[in-house]
């Protein structure tokens, strides 16, 4: 199902910006029903303007939904729509109004005993730079304008600040303030700029259709001038070097996911009889400790966890079969491997159509798509080398992946035609009307571990232990 | 189902590889009488080979393809060439460092990424590279031979500017302006906006005498940098020093006859140049462009070496260019049927016109005759079996066998 060409759509925010957002649109009469805090609705009617539709998504979903044209206008933080500009600098996203809302700034920051003093120091060094962010494409973007003479970007879900200062030198993050950075025991180098609330446009929808009704209702509202981007320039005190901790050879690291696999695999560990002091707490610790002198711990989202055990950041990482799957489809020579298949978390990777959609099956999907009835094949995903190889695989010969930062599901029928998704039960798709057509693959918690690690004289013995440790909680 | 191109890629048709082929071989002539030996890049590159200060600009590297290869999981990003002269200062350091001087040559294309699709994002280039060469003669030889492959290429009123990037890089010191400001001033200049030179100039009055001439004059020949010398008595040794490279080099032009037009302006994008550069010109449109680069091999290794270079840009010059080719003898073969005697016959034929040097190409369908020299009509019975047409004379001539066809047509 594609909009009637003469509605118009807005994307709207959830999350940090959600309230704020819903007290700007009250305030000048663009209120809609249920867009609050409590709200669980994703599709949303204009009371006021029967042309009006929204859809409330991730901040991040929303640049990319109005930069592909699924929709007119949308509000999201300045992070995200700088983000996007820095990887697609032809994109048709447009900033049309600054407001004045908005939440704390993106920083370079480093670890406080690293030694960085200066962001001038990044440059005259010949380190090779380990940069990790939520935000790669700006992160490269920093990196070419400080001309750093060699770096690496490890793009993350999240939680960046807890892979300093060990598994990175460098994180571009968002932070509220200085004072969060520094109670994180890391220290900001620079401040790249004040995060604020813009109202966005794609900009063929802006030089071809009327959406001057709803830019009217905006006329009133405060406009903010921002920074630059990577303008600013923030010292810091010099502080003495320390050495890194990176030489802990035998040390054993170990990532352990956050989320909604953090109880599971939290009950998990203990029916192994691995004991790690807060990690089944409420309140989420980043740096745990185990009743293991030699094994060091982290909690980290678990999507992340295949790239930084492949690049040694970690040993050995508990994650779903799914996330190693997507690394080794983007990556397949990387050195990262299933060491135990531990069991829960059980999941299926299916692509999903919309209940109106004539298809069955991936054959009649193929059809739909050679005919052009459906073409491109627009596919929504958070797994997209997975949805990629699969489309390959069953010869998709015209599609465009769209990806996406969850409650994928919400995406159709308006702006995807399939959906490659995780589901437990399917109760979630058939509440949203989709429907499965294919299995990709199933998936459950597995303990991967970096090949190296494991062919190394110093690590290997303790690496096995953990796995034998492991075992006993399968029985 | 449409397909279409990539935006801002390029199709080459027959025509159009008529005339590359024509600029490359041109082009490659002359390197190999200059004793320029070839050598071809990769078109991937690890990025970290163009971040280093001294290598692309921000500007450029802002427009770089770069993406995480599939092996790609340790972070390395690679990226399709984006310039011709970097990947061949590596290959020199990781292959052929052990020569004190090598000279090389290149036809290669460089990936920058233009944000409208509406220009070539993929171009085409013929590169030549000395490296450790003498100092003033490797600028005049390399210079020398850009203008004779124009030259021999057939295209007039090529027009060579000449300016100095370490004489820029000093001007821009001159100015005293805080490490902030000069940086911006820099990326202005290397982007090409020559105004921030003139805006932040009225700093220091002094340096009015030498800077306006340099800047809104246009030299002919050594003789101007020389009057700039006379009025630059407040300048420091760094500028001095450059601006005596800079008038060596013209001198030495001079000597040589060649023609040119100082303008330091005439240059952008010159981080990895340190001495003499220049831009050639043809009907208003840039095409070449080199310099000397002293830094950039040191930069990838320990290894000192001078170096200097240039390259042709094939896109623009293909459109100047009138060159339609030399078709030779073109012979369509025309058969009556196609019956296994009257194939055999045609395809024989086919060969034997092959074997001296004629075009020739075997057709049983009747097709359009144009372009062709001769059309030989073969038929599968009787006596004489070829009539032979030379289509420009309008003559035709009957003959019985295949070598009587060749004797006709190879004259």
């Amino acid at each position: 199902m594609r909009y009637p060409s003469d509605s118009v759509r807005l994307a709207l925010p959830k999350g940090r910006l959600l309230s704020p957002t819903a007290e700007l649109l009250n305030g000048i009469g663009l209120s809609f029903e249920e867009y609050d805090s409590g709200a669980r609705r994703y599709r949303l009617q204009s009371p006021r303007y029967p042309f009006l539709s929204a859809k409330v998504l991730q901040e991040r979903d929303v640049c990319v939904q109005v930069a592909v044209g699924n929709y007119d206008l949308g509000i999201c933080g300045s992070d995200w729509i700088e983000e996007l500009q820095a990887g697609y600098p032809a994109s048709t996203l447009v900033k049309l109004l600054g407001f004045d809302y908005g939440e704390g700034s993106l920083y370079l920051v480093a670890g406080c005993h690293s030694g960085i003093s200066d962001v001038s120091d990044l440059a005259s060094r010949p380190s090779a730079w380990r940069i990790v962010s939520e935000y790669a494409n700006l992160a490269q973007a920093l990196a070419s304008k400080l001309r750093l003479r060699s770096y690496r970007v490890f793009p993350v879900w999240g939680a960046s600040a807890a892979y300093l200062p060990e598994d990175a030198d460098l994180a571009v993050l968002w932070a509220r303030n200085e004072k969060e950075i520094e109670s994180q025991g890391l220290c900001a180098l620079m401040e790249l700029f004040p995060v604020q609330a813009f109202l966005i446009a794609n900009q063929n929808h802006l030089e071809k259709r009327d959406v001057s009704p709803i830019l009217d209702c905006f006329g009133p509202c405060t406009v903010s001038k921002r920074r630059d981007v990577l303008a600013g320039g923030l010292s810091v005190a010099a502080r003495p070097a320390v050495s890194s901790p990176r030489g802990q050879e035998k040390v054993v690291r170990l990532a352990l996911p956050d989320g909604h696999q953090k109880a599971p695999t939290s009950q998990f560990l203990e029916r192994a009889g691995l004991k790690i002091e807060g990690y089944a707490g409420k309140t989420l610790e980043r740096c745990l400790s185990a009743d293991i002198r030699w094994m060091s711990i982290k909690v980290i989202r678990p999507q992340d966890m295949p790239l930084h055990v492949a690049n040694g950041h970690f040993d050995l990482a508990i994650t779903g079969r799914d996330w190693l799957l997507e690394h080794l489809y983007r990556f397949p020579s990387s050195p990262v491997t299933e060491l135990l298949d531990l069991g829960f978390g059980k999941v299926k990777i299916v692509a999903a159509l919309a209940e109106e959609t004539p298809a069955a099956t991936i054959d009649d999907l193929r059809g739909l798509v050679q005919t052009g009835t459906l073409s491109p094949l627009r596919v929504a995903s958070e797994y997209v080398s997975i949805a990629d190889k699969y489309l390959r695989d069953n010869h998709i010969s015209s599609y465009k992946l769209i990806p996406t930062w969850g409650a994928s599901e919400a995406f159709l029928p308006e702006d995807a035609d399939l959906l490659i998704d995780n589901t437990q039960t399917g109760k979630t798709l058939a509440e949203h009307d989709l429907r499965v057509i294919d299995v990709l693959l199933r998936s459950s918690a597995c303990l991967v571990g970096n090949t190296h690690s494991i062919g190394s004289p110093d690590k290997r013995e303790r690496m096995e232990s953990v796995v034998t440790m492991l075992q006993r909680g399968l029985e | 189902m449409e397909n279409r191109k990539c935006k801002g890629m390029r199709d080459f048709l027959p025509d159009d590889m008529v005339r590359f082929r024509h600029i490359e071989d041109v082009f490659r002539a002359c390197c190999c009488k200059y004793d320029y030996r070839e050598v071809r890049t990769p078109t991937l590159e690890y990025l970290h080979l163009f971040t280093a200060v001294g290598t692309l600009t921000p500007s450029m590297l802002g427009k770089v393809y770069s993406f995480l290869d599939w092996d790609g999981w340790s972070g390395e990003r690679v990226v399709l060439r984006p310039d011709g002269t970097i990947p061949v200062a590596r290959l020199y350091v990781e292959n052929l460092s052990e020569y004190e001087q090598a000279k090389l040559f290149y036809v290669s294309n460089s990936f920058v990424f233009e944000g409208t699709g509406r220009k070539d994002r993929e171009r085409w280039q013929c590169g030549a590279e000395f490296i450790g060469g003498v100092k003033l003669v490797a600028d005049a030889e390399a210079i020398s031979l850009a203008v004779e492959v124009l030259s021999r290429l057939g295209l007039s009123d090529v027009r060579l500017q000449l300016s100095h990037a370490g004489l820029v890089k000093a001007l821009i010191m001159e100015l005293d302006l805080g490490t902030g400001e000069e940086a911006k001033v820099t990326a202005r200049i290397l982007d090409g906006d020559w105004e921030a030179l003139s805006e932040a100039k009225s700093t220091r009055d002094d340096l009015d005498r030498f800077l306006s001439p340099l800047l809104n004059l246009k030299g002919k020949s050594g003789s101007f940098l020389r009057n700039v010398r006379a009025l630059s008595a407040a300048a420091s040794a760094s500028f001095k020093s450059s601006l005596d490279d800079f008038i060596g080099i013209a001198t030495l032009l001079d000597d040589l006859d060649c023609d040119y037009e100082i303008d330091i302006t005439a240059i952008r994008s010159f981080e990895y140049y340190t001495g003499v550069c220049f831009r050639l010109l043809c009907d208003g449109e840039t095409i070449g462009g080199g310099g000397r680069y002293d830094d950039l091999i040191t930069l990838m290794s320990e290894k000192t070496a001078r170096a200097c270079g240039f390259a042709l840009y094939i896109d623009p010059i293909m459109r100047l260019l009138s060159y339609e080719g030399g078709e030779g003898s073109r012979v369509l073969i025309v058969g009556e049927q196609p019956v296994p005697e009257t194939i055999r016959l045609c395809f024989t034929l086919a060969q034997s016109l092959r074997d001296m040097d004629c075009v020739a190409t075997v057709d049983f369908q009747r097709r359009e005759t144009s372009g062709y020299r001769w059309v030989v009509s073969v038929s599968g019975e009787g006596v004489p079996r070829f009539a032979v047409t030379n289509l420009e004379r309008k003559e035709q001539r009957n003959v019985s066998s295949a070598a009587a066809v060749v004797s006709i047509v190879s004259g």
